[in-house]
């Protein structure tokens, strides 16, 4: 077995367990801790791709965003500490119900799939390094992003990562193809994050109490 | 790493850099508790340790540490147990993730990362789970408390930090550490603190918000004793209370890492022209990763006499610190860091005809 292989079991098997456990435990500041560990695995997964720019994007995210669900845990049970949910034969039937027909779906499309990748291709070993990344620290992922979301997006015949491929005199031996990129989806989005943190601070905002005596 | 056509040497060649860079935060965080002993003495007119291995008591961390270590580790009757032991680790894991991709020096890295400063970022932020399981784990009240302030201040804190650590890669224009420490070779007025008059505020303001998230006095509300016995660990004793303070000294010095590498000019000097790891291969380098621990050391240092000098806040000036004047100061930083070139261009152009 590679070390890859290694490597990519081991965080699928730990990420697996733990998402089992999120499921299985009653315990709601337990459950949290699982999702917390099953996303860290996921992001893990990430990096042993060699994306490290959605690694690191799911440990600010999701990993962050667990402590807000971790917090509301502690608050909703700090009443009586360590208070369990149990679920009822009912629901556990529907879950496994739902679940099953997602398990199926996912795998269905798995291995109904005709799987051909860049392997199939004749720039198959060059792709497949340039996908992994050989080298993180001369990889241009956060370049490359920042000029898609201003609307810049380079295609390659070969693929769409935008390393020039050249030959064995240095000649570039594909040109890039200008293709139109997210300007627009990223502008929709800041717009919706502001809308959304003005919404909160509405909400959140001291309430001066109205109809009361003292007022 | 990608590890698509790993060799056995590789791997072998990760493992020791990870059992470098364990060694190195453990063995700082021995030295940083002997001086944090040696300072605040010093600070309080007394001397500190000064029997234990001769002179300065300079064996009394790990004197301390051999106690700890034989003491009786006890879990409280009404705690969780599996969070009460998990916590310490957590919090040690997420401090010492920080620094597979922390460079000493002129790629002195254990993984040189496209996305460093990102990944750094989102790192750190991880600590906090190790204090809030602790916390919560525990099964007392204090502890509960502790935690809670602790995640309040961790949430609030970390959007200046963030916005802090924006406005020097305005101007450097990568998210690398290498490449941003790189960068700024030569003289100390080639240092980011002094690009701009909004990257030398933004320093302050980072150190300010980095000393508040390694949660150190006068931000430790996490751990008032006055208030709140000893917050979070106030259930933990031996081993485990060790590994909670290993979290926290590793992290005051990655988040000192940081600062240095983005502000202060990273290993360089700042009085030699050229990089020394260029003129003088491995022997530069080490001198260069000399340089970078002693910068670290020296801002770890200001932290622990802001620390002994300064009286603790109370948590709602703590929250009103960050919310009211540290977050509408780092957004105009940022705001103005974005103008500043655009300001400077004009005004060069215009001199120019």
């Amino acid at each position: 077995m590679s070390a890859e292989a290694l490597f990519f079991w081991l965080l699928a098997v730990t990420t697996m367990g733990c998402a089992i456990a999120v499921v299985v435990t009653q315990n709601i500041v337990r459950a949290a801790v699982w999702l917390l560990f099953t996303l860290g695995g996921v992001a893990g997964l990430f990096f042993l791709l060699g994306a490290d720019f959605v690694g690191a994007t799911q440990i600010m995210v999701y990993v962050g965003g667990t402590l807000v669900l971790i917090v509301f845990g502690v608050m909703l049970t700090a009443q009586s500490p360590f208070v369990t949910m149990r679920a009822g034969a009912g629901e556990w039937g529907l879950t496994l119900v739902v679940g099953g027909v997602l398990v199926g779906l996912l795998a269905g499309v798995l291995f109904l799939s005709p799987w051909t990748g860049p392997q199939s291709d004749s720039a198959a070993p060059q792709s497949r390094s340039v996908a992994l990344g050989s080298d993180p620290a001369r990889s241009q992922t956060v370049r490359d992003l920042g000029l898609v979301l201003l609307g810049i997006r380079e295609v390659h015949p070969n693929g769409s990562i935008p390393v020039p491929i050249r030959d064995a005199d240095n000649n570039p031996q594909s040109v890039p193809r200008r293709e139109i990129g997210y300007l627009l989806p990223f502008e929709l989005a800041s717009v919706h994050l502001v809308v959304v943190l003005v919404a909160a601070a509405y909400l959140a905002r001291a309430r001066r109490r109205t109809g009361s005596p003292s007022s | 790493m990608p590890l698509g056509d790993v060799s056995s040497l590789a791997l072998l060649w990760a493992l020791i850099k990870a059992l470098i860079l364990i060694t190195f935060v453990l063995v700082s965080a021995i030295f940083f508790v002997w001086l944090e002993r040696k300072v605040a003495g010093r600070i309080q007119d007394r001397l500190g340790p000064t029997r234990v291995g001769g002179k300065f008591g300079w064996l009394q961390t790990v004197a301390d540490g051999l106690k700890l270590l034989v003491k009786e580790d006890l879990i409280p009757a009404h705690a969780d147990r599996m969070l009460f032991r998990m916590g310490p680790y957590v919090a040690l894991v997420g401090a010492f993730l920080a620094y597979m991709a922390l460079p000493f020096g002129n790629q002195a890295v254990a993984l040189e990362m496209n996305v460093a400063v990102f990944y750094m970022l989102a790192v750190l932020s991880t600590e906090v789970y190790g204090v809030i399981l602790g916390g919560y784990g525990s099964g007392s009240k204090w502890a509960l408390f502790g935690a809670m302030r602790e995640a309040a201040q961790v949430v609030s804190y970390e959007v200046p930090r963030s916005l802090c650590v924006v406005i020097p890669i305005l101007a450097a224009g990568t998210l690398n550490l290498n490449e941003i420490a790189r960068q700024q070779v030569g003289g100390f007025w080639n240092w980011y603190v002094f690009h701009d008059p909004f990257t030398f505020v933004a320093f302050w303001v980072f150190f300010t918000v980095g000393t508040a998230s390694c949660k150190r006095a006068p931000f430790d509300l996490a751990e008032a004793e006055s208030e709140l016995v000893a917050g979070f660990h106030t259930e933990y004793s031996g081993f485990r209370w060790l590994i909670f303070y290993m979290a926290e000294y590793g992290s005051m010095f990655s988040v000192s890492g940081i600062a240095v590498l983005l502000f202060l000019g990273g290993w360089h000097t700042g009085l030699l022209p050229f990089d020394l790891s260029d003129r003088l291969g491995l022997v530069g380098n080490i001198v260069n990763i000399l340089v970078f621990v002693v910068k670290g050391w020296v801002l770890v240092f200001v932290m622990m006499w802001v620390r002994w000098t300064l009286p603790r806040l109370r948590i709602d000036q703590v929250m009103m610190t960050c919310l009211k004047y540290l977050l509408p100061l780092s957004c105009a930083l940022l705001l103005g860091a974005s103008v500043w070139p655009l300001v400077v261009n004009t005004l060069r152009i215009g001199w120019m005809y």
